[in-house]
């Protein structure tokens, strides 16, 4: 690199407008985090413990949010368990089994990507619930939640799959075809465990994509606040639960959903880290 | 490229102080969703009449409260009568609403005593106990914290919100709405004119009498509803002249037809 | 056998996954059907959107999501370039911005919603207003728009960069002449895919930019985008599911075209600009 001095003004000025930007980047995520502290640490220091107990009756000062921590992670998990398969075998199955239809149904899915969450929370609400409704009731349930957001992450799972096959080198495929292997064989002995890393990485990205959504959650979860006992019964997630309650609560009931803004934000770093992890870990 | 950029960042900072120039005139109203759908009608009307803008921001009656006491907000839609400790604050009725029992028109039950609905309610009854329904789970459909619609439902059946069971926690009323038309099995509450307004136009929802007194406007008008609640818009300290001019156009008569499209009743018929 | 068998669970899958979504659209398109007309596009809303269009709706969006990339574009390329071209990809302080970066992908948009509110709204004085949405919105955006503009600017090939040093052209004639016009197309895409996020984006809104039907006089107004007033409609509006539908097929339409915009630019489809 050439040192700093010798460069044109133009280019020390770019310099350091470029560095100020990237500086920015930080700036809005300590920005984000200092101002929910800033808003919820009295309520924390007091109440803080408070938080980790299963009852939410903010009328009568209980502000537990223990359940609807799980209630976040449990529905994006299912929903995971759900799309990850179906995302990672589709694309497989598009790529090696029908390639003539890989373009127009990965057209389809990148229109699918675009809908917005309202839409599809609009559209489990009065289609999907009923339906879950006429074999279990009440319907609105976690399970609801989970297919839910299963359809919304499917698409991008699926591109991402898609793309990590995409890169693996043309001569495992041949090695395989000469060994006279099997497609199924192949897939699953050869290329897939190859593309796993890429795969995983990307998949674990649409768990925090899960885990975030508000809307479409909060109008088929059934948002009753209790530990589930079943994929059928009702859960409130941490995003509903702001986006319930945010614009009818006042004083101490609205700082700890300040609070839990703050959890959401804790919980997605540990994902993120984890994920990184597991990253680290394949490449390794 | 780059002078592009530059000039979408010129026009950004014109756009800016072109913005700079106005400042707000307008009267900002927040509170009560169950008003707020009416409220905007009215304000509508109120600007094409007057040109003087109403901003309408739906929330809750609590939080209508808090927004006028501290300023945020000119007027509070609050769907209850005022409390107590509410008494620094100055309310205008303008209209009468109540709140109705629903279940989906598939479910043949035609009424349930107050002992009955509190014993949906606390989990102590589980099931349908006639018709077609019977045995089947009920859906208790229930409001989330903060709704006037939800305190008021709570103080008349004397319950505390913790003891109640839910299966369904909804926002809005719409969402109480879908989610029993959806379910043959469920009961919830909503607004009266809500539920009277979705119930003529197809949605199939039944409202069931309370004591006796069905779940009607006329009934509602003679004072005979049991689970009735006021309208009230709310202000805090001195009422400027635009907002008292505001206040008297909710209230004239020739407004009435706009509360009946809601299924509410005006203070003044 | 396998692979006939594979083939059949294959469609089986593919049917999973694209039923329903068929089905979803149809049925907006079948409860909007009495509504969707050119003047719904042209008309005001009226009777708290029960009646009329969502004319205004239109142009609190545009509003919003103009402001937004305003201030997100530059921002993004700024960041973006310091990324690709101040630092090495494998040196510390790049690994460090690229953590805050993911991590700012992976932040819930309703976080950023209360911090809008918070912040914006409230601190800044900015009150509900379409300032307070849009920039709520863009630090939203913002992490996308930076990976998809550095993406593009790192895949510039290495050459131009031997011959840049070779030449001894100054880093302001580099990034001008050479770098942007080269990774214009994904920068391009960068931005569609911000916008698209940003148009579908519900819950940052309802808590920044407000309710309100009205026709935006200026920054300071109070404006509903098309996703908030779908939410408000159908949850709240006695009577507002027809236009809520309809105004759902508006915004699936807009994103369509969005998509059909990055084709375009790119010659291809998005997949590959993706990853």
């Amino acid at each position: 690199m050439i040192t700093t001095s010798s460069l044109p003004l133009s280019d020390r000025l770019l310099a350091l407008v470029l560095r100020l930007c990237g500086g920015l980047a930080a700036l809005v995520l300590g920005g984000i985090v200092t101002v929910l502290l800033v808003r919820a640490l009295p309520f924390l220091v007091s109440e803080g413990a408070g938080i980790w107990k299963s009852t939410w009756q903010p009328g009568q000062g209980e502000y537990g949010m223990a359940p609807m921590i799980a209630g976040s992670l449990f529905v994006s998990v299912l929903a995971l368990l759900l799309a990850a398969p179906v995302a990672i075998l589709l694309a497989a199955w598009l790529r090696y089994f029908a390639p003539r239809l890989r373009r127009p149904v990965l057209a389809g899915v990148e229109l699918m990507a675009g809908i917005p969450s309202v839409v599809y929370g609009l559209w489990g609400m009065l289609v999907l619930v009923p339906w879950i409704n006429q074999w279990v009731p009440p319907g609105a349930s976690w399970l609801a939640g989970s297919l839910v957001l299963a359809l919304m992450i499917v698409p991008l799972a699926l591109l991402v799959t898609d793309a990590a096959l995409g890169q693996l080198p043309l001569r495992y495929q041949r090695a395989g075809e000469a060994l006279a292997l099997s497609r199924v064989g192949m897939l699953r002995r050869v290329l897939l465990p190859r593309a796993a890393p890429a795969i995983v990485g990307g998949v674990v990205l649409q768990f925090g994509r899960a885990l975030g959504e508000t809307m479409a959650v909060l109008m088929v979860c059934g948002n009753v606040v209790q530990w589930p006992d079943s994929v059928f019964a009702p859960v409130r997630t941490l995003t509903a639960n702001i986006a319930l309650e945010m614009a009818y609560a006042t004083g101490d009931h609205r700082v700890a959903l300040f609070a839990s803004g703050l959890l959401l934000i804790a919980v997605t770093g540990v994902l993120l880290m984890a994920s990184w992890r597991l990253r680290g870990m394949s490449h390794g | 490229m780059l002078s592009r950029l530059q000039c979408s960042l010129g026009l950004m900072v014109a756009v800016f102080l072109a913005g700079c120039g106005e400042s707000g005139s307008a009267i900002t109203v927040s509170g009560s969703s169950t008003i707020a759908p009416l409220m905007a009608e009215l304000a509508e009307r109120y600007e094409t009449e007057t040109g003087i803008q109403v901003d309408v921001q739906s929330g809750g009656s609590g939080r209508a409260i808090a927004d006028v006491r501290q300023g945020l907000a000119d007027l509070g839609m609050v769907s209850r009568a005022l409390k107590e400790d509410e008494q620094d604050l100055e309310g205008y009725l303008i209209g009468r609403d109540g709140i109705a029992i629903i279940v989906n028109s598939a479910n043949p039950v035609r009424a349930l005593s107050d002992d009955q609905i509190r014993a949906i309610y606390t989990g102590k009854t589980q099931r349908w106990e006639s018709g077609p329904g019977e045995g089947r789970d009920i859906t208790v459909v229930h409001k989330a914290q903060g709704r006037s619609t939800q305190e008021l439902f709570l103080a008349y059946f004397q319950l505390e919100n913790s003891q109640v069971q839910p299966d369904q926690v909804i926002g809005e009323n719409q969402q109480g709405i879908k989610a029993v038309a959806g379910d043959p099995f469920a009961i919830g509450y909503v607004s009266i004119g809500t539920a009277i307004y979705e119930a003529e136009n197809g949605t199939p929802i039944r409202l069931l009498p309370l004591e006796g007194a069905p779940a009607s406007l006329a009934v509602l008008a003679q004072g005979n509803y049991p689970l009735a609640r006021e309208l009230n818009l709310v202000t805090h300290g001195a009422v400027s002249q635009p907002v008292a001019d505001f206040l008297a156009f909710v209230t004239r008569t020739d407004m009435a037809d706009v509360y009946h499209d809601y299924y509410f009743l005006p203070a003044v018929e | 056998m396998a692979d006939r068998v594979a083939w059949l669970a294959g469609l089986v899958l593919l049917a999973l996954v694209m039923v329903p979504v068929v089905l979803m659209v149809t049925a907006l398109w079948q409860q909007s059907a009495d509504v969707l007309s050119a003047g719904f596009l042209l008309e005001d809303p009226g009777r708290a959107g029960r009646s009329g269009g969502i004319a205004a709706l239109l142009i609190s969006t545009a509003w919003i999501l103009g402001l937004c990339l305003m201030v997100a574009v530059p921002l993004g390329l700024g960041c973006a370039l310091y990324l690709s071209e101040s630092l090495p990809a494998d040196s510390r302080r790049a690994q460090w911005l690229g953590g805050v970066l993911d991590m700012l992908a992976a932040v819930p948009s309703i976080v950023y919603g209360l911090f809008g509110y918070q912040f914006f709204a409230i601190t800044l004085g900015l009150g509900f207003s379409i300032l307070s949405g849009a920039l709520a919105l863009s630090l939203m955006v913002l992490p996308l728009m930076i990976r998809s503009a550095e993406q593009a600017m790192r895949a510039v090939p290495m050459g131009y960069r031997q011959a840049r040093d070779a030449l001894a052209l100054s880093r302001w004639g580099w990034v001008r002449r050479i770098l942007l016009p080269c990774a214009a197309p994904g920068i391009a895409v960068g931005i569609i895919l911000s916008a698209g996020r940003a148009l579908a984006e519900t819950a940052v809104l309802l808590f920044t930019a407000g309710y309100v039907l009205r026709r935006p006089d200026s920054l300071f107004d109070s404006g509903r985008t098309l996703s908030v007033h779908i939410y408000d409609l159908a949850m709240n509006v006695p009577g507002g599911m027809p236009r809520a539908a309809a105004t759902a097929v508006v915004l699936v339409g807009l994103l369509v075209i969005l998509n059909l915009l990055v084709r375009r630019v790119l010659r291809q489809p998005m997949t590959e600009a993706l990853v």
